[in-house]
């Protein structure tokens, strides 16, 4: 008895089994955050249908054509791929996360050997997964019903991917540090919520931005949805729509930058701010 | 030769201007079930997680397992195993899928299905711990607590939500897992659970170890004196004696025989914990 264990003291911790890699933690972590989220139904549901919803909302509503024959319901299915991509990572991720902490779900992982990064790499794959059906089914949408051209080109696709990528990792990893603002798992969603339904008015989701004021298009192309938006006009409308542009260009070069840009600050930011601790155990 | 698992010196924690924990020393022996009672605020929470690593302190030693909590790495980590307070998390998992995800961070764990049946959750593996009631939740904590064959185990308040029934289950559990060599830090405000489990414990007060001892010796408990009381001419009555055997046989030899509603008592945990946690 008391005999195992002072040898279990005794030996090196280099005969001891070795622990579990990274890798192997952290797609463990991958399956049962996706498992999680798709059995959370109220949420799975409000994230999925929302920017559905919306764009079957919006495209009934406004349904004129803009130029070139583009119509209105095409700039919504742009514009809400961007806002969807937004709102399973960097809302679903600040509220999720916020309310993990203050139930103690964090508290509990870092006493356990689980690498720290494992759990952000859970996050993310699990995210990337969610977004990438919430893209495809916006799409079907956005084919389905409103004439809306997939990309032919392989330079094309490449954009999207692209952009995808590039949003969602900048988008996530916001999300992860924003997560540390709401004071409680009760005041989360209200928190998350209201700066980004502001934010998706003032970058041309819902609105063109030919119709909005020069300093809310400015404040707007300081955060990252307006370039994401951007990125998938280019992808979805092509050249008949480059007309519809403020700058007459999609400028693809400057999208790549800011996003590339919130991905390093985000992941700063998440260094600095992340705790693991909710306020209560200080 | 028996080693320390837990060695602590003059260990002192402030927040602002309140001193929580004020120069504490402990040490707790490999294998062995150690208790700590304290009132609330004073220290007890504080002391155990900077022991579990959850907190830096601002002064003193602090040796777990021959690691600093404070340089702690993963394979500390996974030496040890913590049963935190409070835990409401991930709902939508059942128990089982639960126990084995978390085992698969530590190299060496129990399997999975053997601590649910030891936690005595294997009728409920396949439910959604939401579902689950606060007790069974709190048996959650305990098999993730366990699952990766810690040679140290915390457990604040272990049994709170438990009906009597399982809490005997949890008494044996904790009981086949000391006699298996796992080092167990207890705190509860349950004397009784203290005293049926505790090999030795220590009550903090005021942020310092006021005393320290075995269950049945703690603050000079089986030297103190016995209260025998009966029962004469209609009236109860009772004496405070260091020898209750003679004053016993003085009053069977006086009644010639039984003595009236005859009672002997020595003072119980709980009476000792009382006196010695209101002395300032």
């Amino acid at each position: 008895m008391s005999e195992s264990v002072s040898q279990a003291v005794a030996t090196p911790s280099s005969a001891r089994p070795p622990l579990p890699s990274l890798l192997k933690v952290g797609w463990s972590r991958a399956a049962i955050e996706t498992k999680t989220f798709f059995r959370e139904r109220d949420s799975l549901i409000f994230n999925f249908s929302f920017p559905i919803i919306l764009l079957v909302l919006f495209g009934s509503i406004f349904s004129g054509e803009l130029a070139n024959g583009i119509t209105m319901s095409q700039l919504y299915t742009a514009g809400l791929i961007g806002a969807g991509l937004m709102s399973t990572s960097f809302q679903n991720l600040a509220i999720s996360i916020a309310v993990e902490r203050e139930e103690g779900g964090l508290k509990r992982l870092i006493a356990t050997p689980m690498p720290r990064t494992a759990y952000f790499v859970g996050k993310v794959l699990s995210v990337l997964l969610v977004t990438v059906l919430e893209i495809a089914l916006l799409l079907a949408v956005g084919v389905l019903l409103y004439d809306l051209r997939l990309p032919a080109s392989v330079a094309d696709w490449f954009t999207f991917a692209w952009v995808l990528v590039l949003g969602l990792t900048a988008s996530a990893l916001l999300g992860i540090a924003a997560s540390s603002l709401p004071r409680s798992a009760k005041s989360a969603a209200a928190v998350i919520t209201m700066p980004f339904v502001m934010l998706q008015f003032i970058s041309g989701v819902y609105i063109p931005f030919t119709q909005l004021p020069g300093w809310l298009i400015d404040i707007a192309s300081v955060f990252p949805l307006k370039w994401m938006c951007q990125g998938f006009r280019s992808v979805f409308l092509g050249d008949a729509g480059v007309g519809l542009e403020l700058t007459g260009s999609y400028e693809l070069g400057r999208v790549a930058l800011i996003l590339a840009a919130w991905a390093v600050g985000g992941l700063l930011l998440c260094l600095l701010t992340f705790r693991w601790k909710s306020r209560r155990d200080g | 030769m028996t080693q320390s698992a837990v060695k602590v010196s003059g260990l002192t924690k402030r927040y602002g201007e309140v001193t929580a924990v004020d120069g504490l020393d402990l040490d707790i022996r490999q294998g062995e079930v150690f208790g700590i009672l304290g009132p609330n605020g004073a220290g007890k929470s504080t002391t155990v997680e900077i022991l579990e690593g959850y907190r830096r302190r601002d002064a003193g030693e602090v040796s777990v397992l021959g690691v600093d909590p404070e340089r702690a790495d993963r394979t500390w980590r996974s030496r040890i195993g913590v049963v935190l307070q409070t835990g409401a998390d991930t709902p939508e998992l059942t128990v089982r899928e639960f126990v084995r995800h978390m085992a698969g961070y530590y190299p060496r764990p129990r399997d999975p299905d053997e601590v649910i049946e030891k936690v005595g959750l294997t009728e409920k593996a396949n439910v959604r711990v939401r579902k689950l009631s606060g007790g069974q939740r709190r048996r959650v904590d305990v098999a993730l607590g366990i699952i990766g064959r810690p040679e140290l185990l915390f457990l604040d308040e272990p049994t709170t939500g438990f009906d009597p029934e399982a809490r005997r289950r949890f008494w044996d559990l904790i009981g086949s897992l000391a006699h298996d060599g796992t080092t167990i830090v207890l705190t509860s405000h349950y004397l009784d659970e203290v005293e049926a489990l505790a090999d030795r414990l220590a009550v903090i007060a005021a942020g310092r170890v006021v005393a320290e001892g075995s269950p049945s010796t703690l603050g000079g408990r089986a030297s103190a004196k016995a209260t025998v009381g009966w029962l004469e001419d209609g009236v109860r009555r009772s004496v405070e004696t260091d020898e209750p055997t003679r004053t016993v046989l003085e009053l069977a030899r006086r009644f010639s025989g039984e003595v009236p509603e005859l009672t002997v008592v020595r003072p119980t945990l709980e009476d000792v914990y009382l006196s010695l946690i209101q002395t300032p």
